[in-house]
């Protein structure tokens, strides 16, 4: 049971559970995303398409889904920390005499640049695209990998 | 290059589906559906779904398209950023029309599944010519 205080004078005097309860759900939605870490436009960056940054020992994993993307539209760039890709998404027309039920995919073309935390051995990269999940693999330049010294006894 | 410049759009997810077996996250497909006079071909965008993994089923009316998704990450892989996350892909649908359910075909490219569904012979559509008396 949760008690809503009644705040008398606001918006008139009369007390509107609706209006209560819809900012106890947003209020609800807010903290439920805030612990939960998902993204909620904090850190997305609003460009398609959306990237899912990773990384292990020696590499970079730049992921994005392309779904009906050519592989042979996208063009990947590498300078020094950046990555850029560009690319273009095409739906060819479906003939004069059809009728739409619905229509929820588009084209358009698509640029997104982004930086890596270290430089990258750009000579390295590799791109796969499979079943519209574009995989972009960056090798870590040598000088970034981390080096373990071995202590040898005197 | 065309103009238009795509805007990045949040997977929608599935708020409740009954209970599932797998865990993780649903998501609904973005679809194109049309229809000319001898079928109906509805588009949905799949991404990372191979085609062995898209399961249709036609029941009655009812068609159901859902899809599972490979695991994206191996083990060693931390996050830096995550813009989008992965899961099932499911969606239903309620068709009209009658439909020639032995001559379905589904075909799965660059993660769009592309499905058609042949009309049965009655539903096409007939005109029926009126005479003068």
């Amino acid at each position: 049971m949760t008690i809503i205080k009644w705040r008398p004078g606001r918006s008139g005097s009369r007390f509107d559970p609706f209006s209560e309860m819809q900012r106890l759900q947003r209020e609800m939605h807010r903290i439920y995303n805030t612990l939960a870490g998902t993204q909620e436009g904090s850190r997305a960056a609003g460009v398609y398409p959306h990237l899912n940054i990773t990384e292990d020992e020696d590499s970079y994993y730049v992921r994005a889904e392309l779904p009906g993307v050519d592989p042979e539209d996208i063009e990947i760039t590498t300078q020094d920390n950046d990555l850029i890709i560009n690319g273009e998404r095409k739906i060819p027309p479906e003939g004069a005499n059809v009728s739409y039920h619905r229509r929820e995919r588009e084209a358009g073309s698509f640029r997104r640049i982004t930086s890596l935390p270290t430089p990258i051995d750009s000579s390295k990269v590799a791109a796969v695209c499979k079943n519209g999940l574009l995989t972009i693999t960056l090798p870590k330049a040598p000088a970034v990998k981390a080096r373990q010294i071995d202590v040898k006894p005197a | 290059m065309s103009d238009k410049e795509l805007q990045v759009r949040d997977k929608r997810e599935l708020e409740s589906e009954g209970e599932r077996t797998r865990p993780g996250p649903v998501f609904v497909p973005a679809v194109d559906i049309f229809e000319s006079e001898a079928e109906i071909t509805l588009l949905a965008d799949m991404p990372g779904v191979a085609s062995e993994n898209v399961s249709i089923d036609l029941h009655e009316n009812q068609l159901t398209v859902s899809g599972e998704i490979e695991p994206l990450t191996s083990e060693k892989e931390e996050y830096l950023l995550q813009e989008f996350e992965t899961g099932t892909f499911h969606r239903q649908f309620t068709l009209s029309d009658r439909i020639d359910q032995n001559a379905i075909t589904a075909t799965v490219k660059d993660g769009v599944l592309r499905l058609v569904l042949p009309k049965a012979e009655k539903a096409k559509p007939r005109k029926i010519e009126v005479k003068a008396g």
